[in-house]
């Protein structure tokens, strides 16, 4: 174990705040002391090499993977060891990568699941099929078409996901996350597979979120990564090797380094812009 | 003629619990794909509650209520205490499970209740309808037992396509770890699935009972034909399982009349084979294929 002086976290109440994360699988460190935050009303990109354990840390916050040691915080309270179907009902969605929409839901289905925070029947009132659970089912409706309609989403509720078209199922995955009205959007490659049109309709949309939601995005897409993001982190074999402004963290030797290795940083002598390509 | 319309008739009825022999598994397989090769020993304990009942309070309607609801009971329990632990091993370890469990439940059966055959009363008369001067070989107690199986085929239908618990139960089928993400407790869904598939199980028990008798091992042949239905129907589908129950129902109907009833067993296996050489999917299943 490393021993490091605790610090203290920037945020106040509200936030995400992820302090000292240990995780390994067997031999192999995933995340070696990664410390990151994000407050209210903040884009923040995690950036870094296939491997850099950007997904790990994801699914340490969503409680999938357990952290053998650090802490999770959000909103003031601790976050480890919660339950991920607690989650959404503490104001924390996530998208994942691809798509992963339910493929027998219908695309209004699939949005109304994400909707479930806003359920009030419990569950034997739901089993006897009293009218609370109906109004229920209205509700998260409503909710449902909102998200939908907020991502111009509406013509395509009936369908079946599959029968959509890749940018589509995104927007679809994006308004089931956005169903649950998140104090904190994590985002698992956005970007993926959209083309340049999309990919500015998609920045407007986290633009638009709201002061009080943070957005957490990891994605390879430098461009739309910069463009987006008020704040990188970048990770390297588990570690934070960067943490600024956009401009300033893509100009990093080290930042360079990971993504390029160190013969290329050499021989294009740190020449601007070149990390646009680490995603190919 | 009259012989093909009793036939009918008849297939009709018997199709109608081997439906719910066949939601009961289907349901089970949809929530946890695991084949509950313990289902007719859990309707057998439940149909022993129910006859037990009856006995002692004398109204049908309270065994009924009691054969559900302790359904209900001991379908969350197995889920619960059984299934838990073999949920992420490999599936062989939850077919031997099913089996221990059917094994420790008719030996349990045996125990209390004795290994002699008893009778069970029906709901209503076993006096098939006179038509005429001929007796229909379709009885009150019948109708009486398509139309439960189709109420309950119907809720079943309303629960999952019009609730928000169904829509739970279905999302976490789907795919348990994005349901969960989203706020779906997905091992409550799980047990509620069983609960519910064991109260179908206990259904069709109290109403097969009375042509079957009541013993530790009565339900077998029932279940094996049950399970023939919901793979007829494609394993995944509650309303293929309700179809795939009556077409074999009619099926075996014919065959038995026509042919003879000592070839029952045998014209439900070759259909099973039919089926998974031709259509391994099922003829009404709702996902297209499935690859692990």
């Amino acid at each position: 174990m490393e021993t490091r002086e605790p610090r203290e976290p920037l945020t106040g109440a509200g936030g995400l705040s992820v302090l000292d994360v240990v995780v390994s699988f067997g031999g192999i460190r995933a995340l070696e002391g990664v410390s990151v935050e994000v407050s209210p009303g903040e884009v923040l990109g995690v950036i870094g090499p296939n491997g850099a354990g950007k997904t790990t840390l994801f699914n340490v916050i969503c409680g999938f993977v357990r952290p053998q040691s650090g802490t999770l915080s959000w909103g003031g309270k601790p976050l480890t060891g919660v339950h991920p179907a607690r989650l959404a009902s503490l104001g924390i969605a996530r998208t994942l990568q691809g798509v992963g929409l339910f493929g027998g839901l219908t695309v209004l289905e699939n949005v109304m699941v994400g909707a479930q925070r806003f359920r009030r029947a419990r569950l034997p009132l739901a089993m006897l099929g009293l009218p609370w659970s109906d109004a229920d089912e209205r509700r998260l409706r409503d909710r449902a078409l909102v998200a939908l309609g907020r991502l111009g989403c509406e013509d395509v509720v009936d369908r079946l996901p599959g029968t959509l078209p890749y940018a589509v199922q995104k927007r679809v995955a994006l308004a089931r996350a956005l169903a649950c009205e998140p104090e904190l959007l994590m985002l698992d490659e956005p970007a993926g597979g959209l083309d340049a049109r999309e990919l500015s309709e998609l920045g407007d949309l986290i633009g638009s979120v709201g002061s009080s939601v943070a957005v957490m995005l990891v994605d390879h897409h430098m461009d739309f990564v910069v463009s987006v993001c008020d704040r990188l982190v970048v990770l390297d074999f588990g570690r934070v090797i960067a943490d600024g402004d956009p401009s300033t963290v893509r100009q990093d030797p080290r930042v360079l380094e990971a993504y390029l290795g160190r013969e290329a940083v050499q021989d294009d002598a740190l020449r601007s812009g070149g990390a646009e390509d680490a995603h190919a | 003629m009259t012989k093909f319309i009793d036939l009918t008739l008849n297939g009709i009825s018997t199709g109608a619990i081997y439906a719910a022999v066949a939601l009961a598994l289907v349901l089970i397989w949809r929530s946890t794909r695991i084949v509950n090769f313990a289902q007719g020993a859990m309707l057998m304990i439940t149909t022993f509650i129910a006859s037990a009942v009856i006995n002692s309070s004398g109204s049908y309607v309270l065994g009924f209520v009691v054969a559900l609801a302790s359904g209900l009971v001991l379908g969350a329990i197995v889920e619960r205490v059984a299934v838990r632990p073999v949920e992420n091993a490999p599936p062989l370890n939850a077919v031997i499970m099913t089996l221990g469990l059917y094994t420790l439940l008719v030996a349990v059966a045996g125990m209390i209740w004795g290994n002699t055959p008893r009778s069970f009363p029906a709901a209503f008369s076993l006096r098939g309808y006179r038509v005429g001067a001929t007796n229909l070989l379709f009885t009150p107690n019948d109708t009486f037992t398509v139309l439960v199986v189709i109420a309950v085929a119907v809720a079943l239908a309303v629960l999952f396509r019009g609730t928000s618990l169904g829509l739970r139960m279905r999302a976490a089928a789907f795919a348990p770890e994005v349901a969960r993400l989203l706020g779906v407790r997905v091992g409550r869904m799980l047990t509620v699935g069983w609960a519910l598939a064991a109260a179908c199980g206990a259904m069709a028990g109290v109403l097969v009972a009375p042509s079957v008798f009541l013993g530790p091992n009565s339900f077998d042949p029932i279940l094996i034909i049950g399970f023939v239905a919901a793979v007829l129907g494609g394993l995944d589908s509650p309303p293929g399982a309700v179809i795939g129950g009556v077409v074999l129902g009619l099926a075996l109907s014919y065959v038995s009349g026509y042919e003879g009833s000592a070839l029952v067993p045998l014209a439900a296996l070759v259909i099973l084979v039919i089926v998974l050489m031709i259509r391994p999917t099922g003829l009404f299943s709702a996902t297209k294929e499935r690859r692990v």
